[in-house]
């Protein structure tokens, strides 16, 4: 960095990367997330793509987008970018939205050909003119020609040498915000390993892009953006799902039983699938089925056979999924099934994000039909909820279903490898051979009202169960009312027990004794915790909570939350957490902050629909 | 009961305690008490055995066996029992299922485990009635049939197990009908040893619903002659005193009289069970009773790879190869990360 350039210092940044489907805009912001997390920043990203795989070029519905967010405090990828790179006139048009008012624009000014403008329905030939851009604020870069003079000597054709048209606005983004390049070099060494023409091509458009800003644009400011104080460690980079398949393992780790998915392809929850899949080499089975009832099948299956035992889906496969869930509370055994919640109803919005699947995983069996629920509040957290839901099917033999979102399971953050001691041990319940002499039966159950795990093999221990009841003392078919009745009960209670061995709540701002709580669950933590910062900066008093623990809740919860007058849950969806509060907390009036747009909330919205009830102008 | 000589179990020792709660006279209670022997004759300990099951009747079954066992939802049996048998290849493991559990709500997860050939035992009881919910017509119900749910008879073709069995690519079909008690054994003692999915058909007769479904072939007076129990080796023989015989012909096959029209016993077939062709054998699973016996027996057993032992196979592979001693280090080894100090 020149000594004469002007470097401003900034807490956080946003960048929004969005082209074509095919512009490798994913990659080219993958790499800077990574690495600015490299340099210690904080980060949250949020891959925001079209369904189709390749829509028609150029076209306003091909569009992709990836936004990051880096720098201190990140928990969010942020409302509202503050600088956008557009790859093409219909990128400019669709994502211009997302760009803050006095954001910068950085696009290939060779892109705004009459073809493609007409794609992106254009009314004129000057599309910063007719969007009403303010040409201080857009940086426009010759890209075609830049290529063509970085790679003149590369042998690459006019086609490849578009193909690194993402790494050249990546090379101008490193040089706006005092990103080294050789680290861009070093993750493209590792991406192009076994291509190393591919390499040299890339690595030589990076420097290219940067160059370029370095010298034409000298008098712009450049951002060094502040890096957070992380606990000390190794870090990666890491996806809600991958985190959820490696929670997973961890759980098989620690309770010495051999982990196995039973799985069908569906989005957004098959990267789940892939990692297991490839997880072979840590002695994970991961089997695609032929549908989403086999794929929960075959995990009961392993369930029975004794195997730390899931299924990953998403809304639609989980509406299959209920009666083979419903076997699992009946037979009592452990099954993990990770929801990865996507707009609905029926196919609905397949690759964007909602929280509408609650009462399902809550209710959608027949029967009394009590389980767990739990939710991941960040990417991160996905291992930390995987990890704890395998841990509480298994000990306390129930399936367990697990919800994440789109937006957490695409999104990414920086995460700190863990050692295996920061996870507790997992202890199933095997019936003892003393227990199985003196008469063991399978319904028998631990002082947690849980059923012993007699796994095939086991000597003695041979029994059946199924989706009959069963005699409560005998164990075996009964069709009894008084014994339904009890067998009724005792599920419902050692799910309920549950609660005994998950963390209590203890709202964050909550010193002041705030009369007004926020209140989320999962996947919106990020927006609804940055909302509750800004507001309390501000000084209105609002406390905040988010679950983990749906079902049941937390020991203390309804008790913390009666404390407050004012209870705001805001989720996306109509209300469904809401609703299932205002059952545990009759006559309390709980207000409601509600989106259903496929998309996750903006700080903003939360921040104003909480003034709105504290009655702040 | 006796202990066979071989293994040291007694078919008890596979039995349980309760009582068959099926109709009295209903062809499962011979089904039940023929899986008990060859369980013994196998001498696979009833603690490495698991008895998985669907919804009907004859799902019932693993509620009277000794082993492990579970009856679970209706049509699911095969995708359960591929999850028992993937996670854990040393357990044998056995799918009861009737003919609507297993080829109607069941028929997706029945081609599939045959194709995959994962090393189950399918018994599949097939009476062409619904009997648990009372008398419907089933898939495998012949076109025209009567019942409370076709009054006017029905407008379908039904499936014939074997020929699904068949287009599945399936590598093991048998036949039996539950009152021949020994070729029902062989054939069950010849699943259990084939390695890869195993069909085995039994025809069972609901005396309830669908009494007397299959006389034509059943009866003991009818059974030479409509009948024909093929063993890998010998000669297609069949009839009273084995006077008749199966010869090729064009592209068919055809019923002769030996010793008539030119046929002498060397114009019969030998069937070959283990080849890897199916068309005899599909041809064979074809016949039907009626210008043709019934074929029963070992049909096809056909050694091919072995879903559940190559998923094994594969794990065990790929985890010398990368010795990763465990998450952390696999993460550490295949990601870009950075320090924080």
């Amino acid at each position: 960095m020149s000594k004469e350039t002007n470097v401003k210092t900034i807490d956080r940044v946003v960048i929004r990367f969005a082209g074509d489907s095919g512009d490798g805009m994913q990659l080219a912001g993958n790499i800077f997330s990574n690495i600015s997390a490299g340099e210690g920043n904080e980060i949250s990203t949020f891959p925001d793509y079209p369904a189709e795989i390749r829509a028609p070029q150029g076209s306003l519905s091909g569009v992709s987008g990836y936004q990051v967010s880096v720098g201190k405090d990140v928990h969010t990828p942020g409302d509202a970018a503050d600088v956008l790179v557009a790859m093409n006139p219909a990128a400019l048009k669709t994502n211009l939205k997302y760009l803050r008012p006095d954001g910068i624009i950085i696009c290939d000014e060779e892109s705004f050909t009459p073809a493609n403008l007409k794609k992106a329905e254009y009314a004129s030939a000057d599309p910063v003119a007719e969007l009403g851009i303010d040409p201080k604020r857009i940086m426009l870069v010759p890209m075609t020609t830049l290529l063509k003079h970085t790679l003149s000597d590369s042998g690459l054709d006019q086609k490849g040498m578009m193909k690194c048209k993402n790494m050249l606005a990546l090379g101008v983004v490193c040089w706006l915000f005092d990103r080294p390049v050789e680290s861009v070099l070093k993750k493209l060494e590792a991406k192009f390993a076994k291509k190393p023409a591919i390499y040299e091509a890339n690595a030589k458009v990076v420097q290219a892009g940067w160059d370029y800003g370095h010298n034409t644009h000298a008098s712009m400011p450049v951002y060094r953006i502040e890096t957070s104080t992380s606990q000390p460690g190794t870090y990666i980079d890491v996806t809600g799902n991958t985190a959820t398949a490696w929670g997973l393992i961890m759980a098989s780790e620690k309770s010495g039983r051999p982990l196995f998915l039973g799985s069908y392809p569906i989005t957004p929850a098959t990267d789940i699938l892939h990692e297991l899949a490839k997880r072979k080499d840590l002695g994970v089975k991961a089997i695609q089925m032929e549908d989403e009832i086999a794929g929960v099948c075959s995990a009961i299956g392993a369930s029975y056979a004794g195997r730390l035992a899931v299924t990953s889906t998403s809304g639609p496969g989980l509406s299959l999924k209920s009666e083979g869930i419903g076997l699992a509370v009946m037979a009592e055994l452990p099954l993990v099934v990770v929801d990865v919640q996507r707009g609905g109803p029926s196919t609905g919005l397949p690759t964007k994000t909602e929280q509408t699947d609650l009462m399902q995983a809550l209710y959608g069996r027949n029967g009394e039909s009590p389980l767990c629920v739990v939710a991941a509040t960040s990417p991160t957290d996905c291992f930390d909820m995987a990890f704890n839901a395998a841990k509480i099917a298994v000990e306390h033999m129930t399936p367990v279903i697990l919800l994440t979102d789109a937006f957490i399971a695409n999104g990414s953050s920086a995460w700190r490898v863990p050692e295996e001691s920061d996870y507790p041990e997992i202890k199933p319940h095997f019936p003892t051979k003393e227990q199985i002499e003196n008469g063991w039966k399978p319904y028998d159950r631990t002082t947690d009202f849980a059923r012993f795990w007699a796994v095939p093999g086991t000597e003695g221990a041979m029994h059946r169960v199924g989706g009959l009841e069963k005699d409560f003392n005998t164990s075996v078919i009964s069709t009894d009312g008084p014994n339904h009745q009890k067998m009724v009960d005792i599920r419902r209670k050692k799910v309920a027990e549950i609660a005994n061995d998950i963390p209590l709540i203890k709202p964050l701002f909550d010193e002041d004794e705030p009369d007004t709580i926020l209140v989320g669950w999962g996947g919106t933590y990020g927006h609804l915790r940055t909302a509750a910062t800004l507001l309390n900066e501000e000084g209105h008093k609002v406390a905040f909570q988010q679950f983990r623990y749906i079902n049941p809740l937390p020991a203390n919860a309804i008790e913390t939350l009666n404390r407050y007058k004012r209870i705001i849950v805001a989720e996306l969806n109509t209300g469904m957490f809401a609703d299932y509060l205002q059952m545990h907390l009759p006559g309390k009036e709980i207000l409601r902050i509600n989106k259903v747009e496929g998309q996750p909330f903006l700080v903003k919205e939360i921040v104003d629909g909480v003034k709105k009830f504290m009655d702040v102008k | 009961m006796e202990e066979n000589k071989t293994t040291g179990f007694t078919p008890a020792d596979y039995k349980n305690s309760q009582n068959a709660r099926w109709c009295p006279g209903c062809g499962d209670h011979a089904i039940l008490n023929v899986l008990h022997k060859a369980m013994a004759e196998l001498g696979i300990a009833p603690k490495d055995t698991a008895v998985i099951s669907g919804i009907g009747c004859s799902s019932r079954l693993p509620y009277y066996m000794n082993t492990y066992g579970m009856h679970t939802i209706h049509g699911r049996a095969a995708a359960i029992a591929t999850g028992v048998k993937t996670a854990n290849p040393d357990l044998t493991v056995w799918q009861i299922s009737g003919d609507g559990d297993g080829l109607a709500i069941g028929g997706n997860h029945f081609i599939h485990a045959v194709r995959r050939n994962v090393d189950i035992n399918i018994l599949l009881f097939n009476n062409k009635i619904y009997g648990l919910t009372k008398g419907q017509y089933s898939p495998t119900s012949d076109r025209g049939f009567v019942s409370k749910s076709s009054p006017y008879g029905t407008v379908e073709d039904p499936f014939i197990p074997a020929e699904l069995c068949f287009g599945a690519r399936g590598n093991f079909f048998a036949r039996s009908i539950d009152i021949l008690l020994d070729n029902s054994r062989e054939c069950m003692v010849a699943a259990a040893r084939h390695k890869g999915t195993a069909v085995v058909e039994i025809m069972q007769n609901c005396v309830i619903f669908n009494h007397g479904i299959h006389e034509y072939f059943a009866n003991k007076e009818n059974r030479e002659n409509h009948t024909i129990i093929l063993r890998h080796g010998e000669k297609m023989l069949f009839g009273k005193d084995n006077s008749k015989g199966l010869v090729q012909k064009g592209f068919g096959l055809k019923a002769v009289t030996i010793g008539e029209d030119g046929y002498t016993i060397d114009d019969i077939l030998v069937h070959d069970a283990h080849c890897a062709e199916n068309f005899l054998q599909q041809q064979l699973a074809m016949m039907d009773g009626h210008e043709l016996p019934l074929a029963l027996g070992v049909i096809r057993d056909y050694d091919a790879p072995v879903y559940d032992l190559e998923v094994d196979r594969q794990t065990e592979e790929i985890k010398a190869k990368k010795g990763y001693s465990n998450l952390r280090d696999m993460i550490l080894k295949t990601c870009d990360h950075w320090e924080i100090k």
